[in-house]
């Protein structure tokens, strides 16, 4: 009836018991609240059913911040854990919890915090540069999003019933076949990045549509804004290289459900088919989180070095040949695999031509901020801190790349320093710049500058007081994913990593005090002109926040910098708006209920409850069915109806 | 296929408001280039694992061509037979030709999926299921994934059929026609690739 679901798989571990209190404690309290203030039909009405793309993104980025607590808590014991466990201290984690906890923060880390952030401003920022009023789908849009949350609340679930993975973050056979992992921990993993990647590839294929068909008039290619243009490459990259991680994931699930012999070692197995497939996926997956924030830096430099961009044309190409490149590289993950001298050759060579690209790019940054009058607001400073340590980041991938150096640097300490080094120097810098700077833009008020100033002074210190020493660890041969650590001499590196993660800790706590300040002191804060930053896109022509159709009227562009052309035209006498029927999506509760049953689907397989998981998996068809028949999927806003709402947002005058 | 919705204009650079047909048309489109992928991905596997049969049963010994040769042609037909569904839905406007096409395009492709489930059958009876050994399991998820693309097929043309016959050849309808048939015409290719590489080649 209930598969292998016992309640053994109920938590047994203190500190696990603790993680989980604290779960359902705030479980609890947001479910409470919503019935103290009366909030549940707001909650469906407003935003669980809602197909509003700027709705959507803003969810994507609470349940990022979310999964970013829990995956940073895995960092502090990581680092804490490693500090008190050399010589003859065994630390607090048991092997196999640690375990768990180094492949739950990669995992967290990357499909729950960066992809949905970076989602989030997808969904929140293209269709207004685009000039568009909502996605291509708007309803896959929703269900999109919902198959991720749903994906990150079964690896959530992990926590609270059975274990999760203890195999690394991608999980290698013959490691994550059921002979050495017979748990449920690699379902979870499998199952968790399955719905997830699903809803990515749902999405990459609504935004590939939407810049493609909903730009608007004039809206040529070579006039799209740069962080539209990543976008676009970025979710080219995501129709190519996600239904190889669903192929591969799906293969591996097949060994492990139905005996298969996939990646087994006996049968005829080949692992390393494996480790190859998923970095097929893997490889372009850094550059489809690393594009859009390429993207937002080239629209944060224009405004606060207040002068256009240095070679817009170059950066397009320069992305394209990122986008290209990064299907021919994987292999350099596993130069140590054996595929002889002259395929690793192949492979470092054209890792090494990547950092071409991404150096016309940086010399673009600089020479747009080159005799700007530059203001240095905090998501200026984001760019530029980024601009510093993603270059230091790229020159160690670049040193990585000779496969010489990387054999003896391989799964060393030195490579998990260079990752986390592009990914918080370059990911994760260049989305909270992101949000700083369209935050008002979403919102109707700016963030708290000194506030973010501060925060970012910690992260940067942070980060270098944390990965400078795993550089020099890697160096003095300190492998990755160690539980114990048997030299003592690593132990003071080891200290000082541990206080960067601190640093890092107090600047999210300060990003964290940042929101609540800004939204207490909002009334000071308030974006009335729709323009904070003087900027030079559409998504600044309309208000803060925009309406739900975004533009009363589609706007006509005639250059690169629709909105500062007609800001600073001396000659530009605003037209009278005539005002047409909108036509709108309806909101629909179904993309829900079809994440909802993927996750008891998911949950199902991974625990064999098979009748249930049938059900499920009959239960997604039915609902996408019943949606075919319903034809009314749209509602109209009347002219009349759209120029009564325009005079009350103006004030009574156009 | 794009339809200009918008009357033409003046402005140089070319102009178009998608309707949402158009839409729906090529985001399946982006959605099949994925799916193809998908199968490649397939195919690569089945590439590397086809000699890896562990002292099981080769490919030589296993496959009846003669039954994948009829198997292969009902498909195809079911191709044609989907074709003038196209035909009649965006041409003649014939409501009643397209529901009879249909219907002959969904019981050939019902044929085609049982063939395919009698010889998984078969082969697991005799013993050589996908367990046996690493190039079987690649055969097994390769044709399975195929068929169970068939087989969303055929609910999906079965879902169409009441549509068009309670409303007609409607807008909305000879879209998600043409939609269907996008997919449909893709399953024949990559069943075109599945002959080629898994049979015709596996027997040599």
């Amino acid at each position: 009836m209930f598969g292998k679901l016992t309640t053994e798989a109920l938590p047994y571990d203190p500190l696990v018991l603790a993680a989980t209190a604290l779960i359902v404690l705030v479980a609890c309290s947001a479910i409470g609240a919503l019935f103290y203030f009366k909030r549940w039909t707001w909650l469906w009405k407003e935003w669980i059913t809602s197909v509003d793309h700027k709705k959507i993104g803003i969810m994507y980025i609470l349940l990022s911040i979310v999964m970013l607590f829990r995956g940073f808590s895995d960092a502090v014991m990581m680092r804490s854990h490693q500090v008190l466990a050399v010589g003859e201290a065994k630390g607090f984690l048991p092997p196999d919890h640690y375990d768990q906890v180094f492949t739950a923060h990669g995992v967290i880390m990357i499909f729950f915090v960066a992809m949905p952030l970076m989602f989030g401003l997808i969904n929140l920022m293209t269709p207004l540069q685009i000039g568009a009023r909502d996605v291509a789908f708007p309803f896959l849009n929703s269900m999109s999003f919902w198959f991720t949350a749903f994906g990150a609340l079964l690896m959530n679930t992990s926590l609270v019933i059975g274990d999760f993975a203890r195999t690394g973050w991608l999980a290698y056979p013959p490691l994550s076949g059921l002979e050495y992992s017979p748990g449920v921990g690699v379902d979870y993993y499998i199952w968790a990045i399955q719905i997830a990647g699903i809803g990515t590839l749902i999405s990459g294929i609504n935004f590939f549509a939407t810049i493609l068909m909903m730009r608007c008039k004039g809206m040529t290619l070579m006039r799209m804004p740069v962080f539209t243009w990543t976008v676009f490459c970025s979710m080219i990259l995501v129709v190519i290289s996600f239904p190889i991680l669903t192929a591969t994931l799906a293969l591996l699930s097949f060994d492990r459900l139905f005996d298969m012999h996939f990646f087994t070692s006996s049968f005829g197995g080949n692992p390393m088919m494996y480790v190859n497939l998923i970095w097929a996926w893997g490889h372009p997956e850094v550059y489809i989180l690393i594009l859009p924030a390429f993207g937002i830096f080239s629209e944060v430099v224009v405004s606060f070095a207040r002068k256009k961009l240095f070679g817009y044309t170059s950066m397009i190409y320069a992305t394209i040949a990122i986008t290209v490149l990064s299907f021919l590289v994987w292999v350099h993950h596993f130069f140590t695999m054996g595929a002889g001298a002259n395929v690793n050759a192949f492979f470092g060579i054209m890792t090494m031509i990547i950092a071409i690209p991404t150096g016309v790019k940086i010399f673009n940054w600089l020479f747009t901020m080159y005799r700007g009058r530059i203001r240095f607001a905090s998501p200026m400073l984001w760019m530029m801190g980024f601009i510093a340590t993603f270059t230091f980041g790229g020159m160690t991938g670049v040193l990585l790349s000779v496969p010489g150096i990387d054999f003896q640097l391989h799964n060393s300490l030195f490579l998990v320093a260079h990752f986390h080094n592009t990914i918080i120097g370059g990911v994760l810098f260049g989305y909270f710049a992101g949000i700083t700077y369209w935050f008002p833009k979403i919102f109707g008020f700016t963030l708290n500058e000194r506030l973010g100033k501060l925060a970012f002074w910690h992260w940067i210190v942070g980060f270098f007081v944390t990965f400078t020493p795993l550089y020099i660890l890697g160096f003095m041969g300190m492998t990755r994913r160690l539980q114990h650590i048997g030299d003592p001499e690593w132990k003071p590196l080891l200290i000082v990593a541990a206080i960067g993660t601190a640093i890092i800790g107090i600047g999210i706590a300060i990003q964290v005090l940042q929101f609540i300040v800004s939204i207490k002191n909002r009334k000071q804060n308030l974006d009335t002109t729709g323009d904070p930053w003087d900027g030079r896109g559409l998504e600044w022509s309309t208000s803060s926040p925009p309406p739900h159709y975004n533009f009363a009227v589609i706007p006509t562009v005639y250059g690169r910098h629709p909105f500062w052309d007609v800001k600073y035209s001396p000659t530009h006498v605003p037209l009278v708006p005539v005002y047409e029927d909108i036509h709108m999506p309806k909101n629909t509760a179904v993309g829900f209920y079809i994440g909802g049953l993927a996750f008891v689907f998911g949950f199902c397989i991974v625990w064999h409850i098979m009748w249930l998981a049938v059900l499920a998996f009959i239960g997604m068809i039915a609902c996408v069915i019943v949606r075919s028949f319903d034809e009314d999927r749209e509602y109209v806003i009347h002219k009349d109806e759209l120029l009564r709402i325009e005079l009350l947002r103006h004030g009574g005058k156009l | 296929m794009f339809t200009n919705n918008t009357h033409h204009n003046q402005d140089p650079h070319h102009e178009v408001e998608y309707s949402k047909e158009d839409k729906a048309l090529f985001g399946f489109w982006a959605y099949l280039m994925s799916d193809c992928l998908l199968f490649a991905c397939l195919f690569e596997v089945y590439a590397v694992l086809k000699n890896s049969t562990f002292g099981g049963p080769t490919s030589q010994e296993l496959f009846n061509m003669p039954f994948v040769l009829v198997q292969t042609l009902i498909l195809l037909t079911s191709s044609f037979t989907y074709g003038l569904v196209s035909l009649h839905a965006h041409h003649t406007n014939h409501a009643r030709k397209v529901l009879a096409w249909l219907s002959v395009t969904f019981l050939l492709g019902l044929a085609f999926l049982s063939m395919e489930i009698y010889e998984f059958m078969v082969l697991i009876n005799e013993g050589h299921g996908p367990s046996t050994s690493a190039f079987l399991s690649a055969f097994f998820v390769l044709l399975g994934t195929h068929g169970a693309h068939v087989l969303v097929g055929l609910i999906w043309m079965a879902v169409l059929f009441v549509q068009v016959y309670k409303k007609g050849l409607t807008v909305a309808n000879t879209g998600k026609l043409a939609v269907l048939g996008l997919f449909w015409h893709f399953l024949d290719i990559i069943w075109i690739f599945i002959f080629t590489i898994v049979y015709l080649m596996g027997v040599i």
